[in-house]
């Protein structure tokens, strides 16, 4: 039996759930905001992740600045995510949730390869936004990058959270999730809604991307993992909520770590599955969604 | 019509539909039981099949038969869930692999003989199903696919830590083929006719299932559960028995698998096998009944054909299926019906 | 003296901060065509969804033939012999018209899945029986030539017979039927008000949702009018046409429009 984690340990652990926590947290968000204005699944977002860091460590050989080729890499995918929407999603006539899950699948084997053929196998990376790769703080090492991925997450959410509650953009968005019809008739272009969520969520993941590639690197099959997480996480703080995001994805990358401290890192993948199998069998609302109410 | 209706269709007509007209009897038959003419297209079908040993230049095209009739049952099965059925399961793989890992094993470590494994895998991949299924079919929709996901997910990681019994990332080695009367039925040519069989008994077998009330009950739920509600169907137990049902014959690919090539390896039981099943019913045309065996087609086809671009097959795959998904919902099954402007039954999307 | 068929005791029904309905008591005698009206908001829906199975009440009983339902699900419910209609009618779109009446025989059969895969000449023979039986019910609501087209493809009016003439199918002993005459033009309402009518002089017993006060006073033996709800009046349709509450409760919610 393993002995619990001693001081420095406890705070090394910490730091790195937060850290990654704060990646699940992104994807969990950009996996929310699309199944809030369509109701489906969208497989395609771990591809976006991927796409963020790979084109990030792409476009460093032309613009010296990290932090430019990281904020340029995003955009793109940015507007990637907007034209997948136009090409595939906006085309389909009966737009129900089961079949624009299934398009994501395709759009997603499609990102896949196209990164794949486009960017190449092989991993690629660069180093962290700061000068220093790691800092000591309370006796403990940790990466500085760790600090970058959690105050830029923290400032997405905020951002997020103006957009969301302030804008009228943001306000339209959420009116058309919760209710098509009611939307259209009080003027919102329904369509361009569902537009707008594809590039938040794909601005989401690539900056999910941009920022912890200096950690892990990135590698075009890495997507599947991350979006999958992502859907845990997303699961875990309760589907379309999203401040449940944010819950969720913290959770899990905490639980990842403490967890991979106490069971052999062999299984440390199988945790996140294991937790979303938990979740959707005790609390399948999550922890901060609500029960769904049946109406006729 | 000479049969004797049952006892409580007897009451119906007598309680509410007093004055029928008994004088159009014969004429009613034309609305009788499912048209047999899908029964008889699936056997002749299967005879033209039973021609490929004889036609095929080598042993390299029949094996690749092997390989079509193999992922037919996966698809078809998939199909079934999911195409009638309108549960999306991201798991298919990985019943797949636990029948394979099941009957293999069962061979390797017990010396029990493949015939034995075979309804084994079925009953272990059933029963798998049966787990998992009664926590995650309460759920909604999208909540069974993550639930078979995740599973999915699990089942790979055991196949390959624990080694001692699957053999771990390297495999699962020396799997002795079929027998029959004393001979083993260890080449292509000699699993072919095995193979064959088991495809059609389990096409057969979908085929009378969605003929009957089951098959009905099914397609209600899928459309509509409140609806199926309402006229007595018990919708949980209705997608249980099928997401069984379904998992049961994926477990008889996985034996069919295991014994035919004699090896099984983790990388062909996870999620991306999953989500290319799901392609593959959806190009074949989902919820159709001979969408599947198209998508068997392309499925083990395409990568042949692509042998120098190896890479540029996933984004076929992906580009097929968004393709079909937009201009022809129905798949390549409803390609014809669509053509000659005829009504087709569409997806169930 | 007529069996009591349905039985409503003191029933609740809290959501959200609201009491739907309150305290309510009634009964359906078997045989009879009972009516529950009453403005928006009345709580009707939600009765309905109590006694179908969709909502469960929050606290008293429901008694089908002496037998307590309230706690059972809808499936268990029809399986007792209550069907019902659907306001927005839940009819089986992608299958054809005679499929969805073939399904309504679904719970009088008992073919498992062995049976089924093996498909033998016992399975064949009721299967046609099924197919004869829907044929002839469709025969009866003018419905038959329709047989074989896909069920999204009729009108508002024919489908709303479709899943009438489904639920029958199902040979229950109660009818529900969620506000019939929705949405369906002055001939079509009065055809629905007949059949409503010949079915009842063959014995089935209705509890009927409705706004349609024409149908209501023409096809009840009873009415039960609710109102914030609660019930305020209960019997025939001229007592209640008449009983002052009713008139309050419709012209007080008229002036406040």
């Amino acid at each position: 039996m393993t002995a619990a984690p001693t001081g420095s340990a406890f705070l090394q652990l910490l730091v790195a759930g937060i850290g990654t926590g704060s990646i699940y947290a992104l994807i969990a968000l950009g996996f929310n905001v699309v199944f809030k204005s369509t109701g489906a699944m969208n497989f395609a977002q771990g591809e976006w992740v991927v796409m963020g860091g790979m084109i990030s460590a792409l476009l460093l050989a032309s613009f010296s600045s990290i932090v430019v080729a990281c904020l340029f890499a995003v955009l793109l995918v940015a507007i990637f995510g907007l034209l997948s929407e136009r090409l595939v999603i906006w085309p389909l006539r009966q737009p129900t949730p089961l079949l624009i899950t299934l398009v994501s699948i395709g759009l997603s084997i499609c990102t896949r390869s196209l990164v794949m053929l486009a960017l190449g196998k092989k991993p690629v990376g660069y180093p962290g936004f700061s000068d220093a790769a790691t800092i000591s703080f309370g006796g403990v090492n940790f990466q500085s990058q760790t600090l970058w991925i959690v105050g830029l997450t923290l400032a997405f959410l905020v951002i997020m959270h103006y957009f969301f509650e302030r804008s009228m953009l943001g306000k339209a968005l959420r009116a058309a999730a919760a209710d098509r019809e009611a939307a259209a008739i009080v003027g919102v272009k329904v369509e361009s809604m569902v537009l707008m969520s594809f590039g938040i969520a794909a601005f989401a993941g690539a900056l999910a991307g941009v920022i912890i590639t200096p950690l892990t690197l990135a590698s075009y099959d890495q997507g599947a993992v991350f979006g999958f997480k992502g859907f845990s996480a997303a699961m875990l703080g309760g589907l379309g909520s999203l401040p449940g995001a944010v819950v969720g994805g913290l959770a899990l990358g905490l639980l990842e770590a403490f967890g991979s401290f106490y069971i052999s890192s062999d299984f440390k993948d199988a945790i996140a599955f294991a937790v979303l199998l938990l979740i959707l069998f005790v609390r399948p609302s999550g922890l901060l969604g609500r029960a769904d109410v049946v109406k006729v | 019509m000479t049969s004797t209706p049952l006892t409580s269709e007897t009451n119906l007509q007598q309680k509410l539909v007093p004055k029928i007209l008994e004088a159009e009897g014969p004429s009613r038959s034309k609305f009788a039981a499912r048209r047999p003419s899908n029964h008889l297209w699936l056997i002749l079908t299967w005879l033209v099949l039973l021609v490929v040993p004889f036609v095929a230049s080598n042993a390299y095209v029949i094996s690749l038969a092997n390989m079509a009739l193999i992922n037919l049952i996966l698809i078809a099965s998939l199909n079934l869930l999911m195409g009638f059925g309108g549960q999306i399961s991201l798991g298919h793989a990985g019943f797949f692999g636990l029948g394979a890992y099941a009957s293999g094993i069962l061979n390797v470590k017990l010396g029990l003989t493949a015939w034995l494994g075979l309804p084994a895998a079925a009953l272990i991949a059933a029963t798998a199903a049966l787990v998992i299924g009664l926590p995650a079919l309460r759920l909604r929709g999208h909540y069974l696919s993550m639930a078979t996901l995740g599973w999915n997910a699990i089942l790979v990681v055991l196949f390959n830590q624990l080694v001692d019994l699957t053999g771990g990332p390297n495999g699962l080695l020396g799997v002795q083929s079929f027998s029959v009367a004393g001979i083993r039925l260890d080449t292509e040519l000699r699993a072919f006719p095995l193979v064959w069989l088991a495809s059609l008994l389990v096409m057969l077998a979908i085929l009378n299932l969605l003929g009957s009330r089951l098959g009905r009950a099914l397609r209600a739920v899928a459309t509509n559960e409140l609806g199926a509600d309402a006229i007595g169907i018990d919708s949980f137990r209705t997608k249980l028995l099928f997401f069984v049902i379904s998992a049961g014959m994926a477990g008889i690919a996985g034996s069919l698998y295991v014994h035919v090539n004699q090896y099984a390896s983790p990388e062909t039981f996870g999620i991306s096998g999953s989500i290319l099943l799901i392609v593959m019913v959806a190009i074949g045309g989902s919820g159709t009944y001979w969408g599947p065996l198209l998508g068997a087609l392309i499925y083990t086809a395409v990568p042949q054909l692509l042998l120098d671009y190896e890479d540029a097959e996933l984004m076929l795959f992906g580009l097929g299926m968004l393709f079909v998904l937009i201009v022809f919902p129905g798949g390549l099954a409803s390609v014809p019906a669509a053509v000659m402007g005829r009504f087709e039954p569409k997806e169930r999307l | 003296m007529t069996a009591t068929l349905l039985q409503v005791e003191d029933l609740f029904c809290h959501f959200d901060g609201v009491t739907a309905v309150a305290d309510l008591c009634f009964s359906v005698r078997a045989g009879e065509i009972k009516a529950v009206i009453g403005p928006n908001g009345a709580g009707k829906s939600t009765l309905f969804n109590m006694i179908a199975g969709v909502i469960r009440p929050s606290a008293g009983q429901i008694k089908f033939d002496g037998e307590r339902i309230d706690h059972l699900p809808t499936f268990q419910r029809a399986r007792r012999g209550v069907a019902r209609t659907f306001q927005n009618l839940q009819i089986f779109r992608d299958m054809s018209v005679l499929e969805n009446v073939m399904v309504g025989r679904h719970m009088r059969s008992a073919a498992g899945v062995a049976q089924a895969i093996m498909h033998g000449p016992a399975l064949c023979a009721e299967e046609r029986a099924i197919a004869a039986t829907a044929i002839d019910l469709l025969d009866r609501f003018g419905l038959a030539d329709k047989a074989q087209s896909k069920a999204g493809t009729l009108s508002f009016g024919q489908l709303k017979m479709l899943e009438l003439t489904r639920a029958l199918a199902c040979e229950p002993r109660l009818l529900l039927l969620d506000e019939p005459a929705a949405g369906l033009p002055h001939a079509a309402t009065d055809r629905m008000g007949e059949i409503i009518s010949g079915l009842n002089r063959d014995g089935m017993t209705v509890l009927l949702v409705e706004h349609n006060m024409r149908m209501v006073m023409s096809l009840s033996h009873d009415v039960l009018v609710l109102n914030n709800g609660r019930r305020i009046a209960e019997g025939t349709a001229d007592e209640v046409r008449r009983h002052p509450e009713v008139l309050a409760a419709y012209l007080g919610e008229a002036e406040d429009a």
